[in-house]
């Protein structure tokens, strides 16, 4: 035991706390199992014993040790490489995949939390040292109301307006309002589909995000979100029967096509509603 | 090379109307025609497109 010792042991304790916090499992499935939060429960440790290891290390002048932060960067990229490659594996057997923007969206998460519990630690630590313990929880305090601030991203209803729309057939052609989504050819299937299908409208609130929602990535994460909430009617074997989202080349609107097996039009749309907007979707044609 | 999308089949109750490397696949009847469709939709994992009512194909995407 040494000067040191409770303020490394409350650095820790705290960085791993908000590893916790921020390892919730939602209807995006992931990690849900044990084995899964065992792995970026022990990864949050390492990084809060890094973060709160730095400020003793600077205060006994051992500049040097701050070096081992930069180890624990590329020890965090390869936690990113590491869950992209896993739901890259998964997801060629879902029936209605993530694809890769989604992907990617889930992995850059997992390593910039890491980063996140790493200032946790290193700013709860530097606070009990200099101050005592009472700033120390104080920072703690701030630091998880700032990274729940910065888990949650925005969410489709803040960019774009979601109206329930009749799905109909001109021919063999399916229609969401006047948005053509696909050739149905057999008269079986497009019973099915005017049966299970639900179509829903969404209009961009302002010329930025048009370029947002028509991206591919974006609408798969739509489609997978309302997939998997609500179920989808289709199997291996039954192409026909696809979610699918088609654009208005006119207005930029998006009309999305749903096969649930709970016909909920009220619950869909707040399922819509609630999507997350992907980082890696997000364009801004009209900032300079 | 990965072809992205194929016409695997054609089921017409047309005489003449298609030619080609794929399948083709001649019905007498409208009813025997779709029957045909449905059946090659789940046996090629492709889906039944309608060209117009007298012509189908099956297309892998």
């Amino acid at each position: 035991m040494n000067e040191y010792t409770y303020p490394i042991l409350f650095g820790i304790l705290v960085g791993t706390a908000l590893r916790l916090f921020m390892l919730r499992t939602d209807y995006r499935q992931y990690p849900t199992y044990l084995h899964g939060k065992i792995i970026h429960l022990s990864l949050g440790f390492i990084a809060a014993a890094l973060g709160t290891i730095a400020i003793p290390s600077i205060m006994e002048k051992e500049f040097t040790a701050v070096t081992f932060l930069t180890l624990a960067a590329s020890q965090f990229r390869e936690v990113r490489n590491m869950e992209r490659n896993t739901l890259t594996e998964m997801d060629g057997y879902e029936l209605v995949p993530r694809g890769n923007t989604y992907i990617e969206g889930i992995a850059v998460a997992f390593e910039s939390r890491n980063y996140l519990v790493i200032f946790t630690s290193f700013l709860v630590t530097l606070c009990y040292l200099t101050f005592n313990i009472w700033a120390a929880i104080g920072a703690g305090v701030v630091c998880f109301i700032i990274s729940n601030f910065l888990m949650s991203g925005s969410k489709l209803s803040d960019i774009v307006t979601v109206e329930h729309s009749q799905i109909s057939f001109d021919g063999a052609g399916l229609y969401v309002d006047n948005i053509y989504i696909m050739n149905i050819g057999l008269p079986e299937r497009q019973k099915e589909v005017m049966e299970y299908g639900m179509g829903f409208i969404l209009t961009p609130k302002d010329f930025s995000v048009r370029s947002t929602i028509a991206n591919l990535g974006q609408r798969q994460a739509i489609l997978h979100d309302v997939s998997v909430t609500l179920g989808v009617f289709r199997d291996s074997g039954t192409p026909a029967l696809v979610p699918l989202i088609k654009r208005d080349l006119n207005d930029g609107r998006i009309g999305v096509f749903i096969l649930p097996q709970v016909k909920d039009p009220k619950r869909a749309k707040e399922i819509i509603e609630h999507v997350p907007v992907l980082e890696n979707a997000i364009q801004m044609p009209t900032k300079k | 090379m990965k072809m992205e999308k194929a016409i695997l089949a054609s089921v017409t109750t047309q005489e003449g109307k298609v030619h080609g490397s794929a399948a083709v696949f001649k019905c007498e009847t409208k009813e025997e025609m779709e029957a045909i469709a449905a059946n090659l939709e789940a046996i090629l994992d492709g889906i039944a497109h309608a060209l117009s009512d007298q012509l189908y194909i099956i297309v892998k995407h």
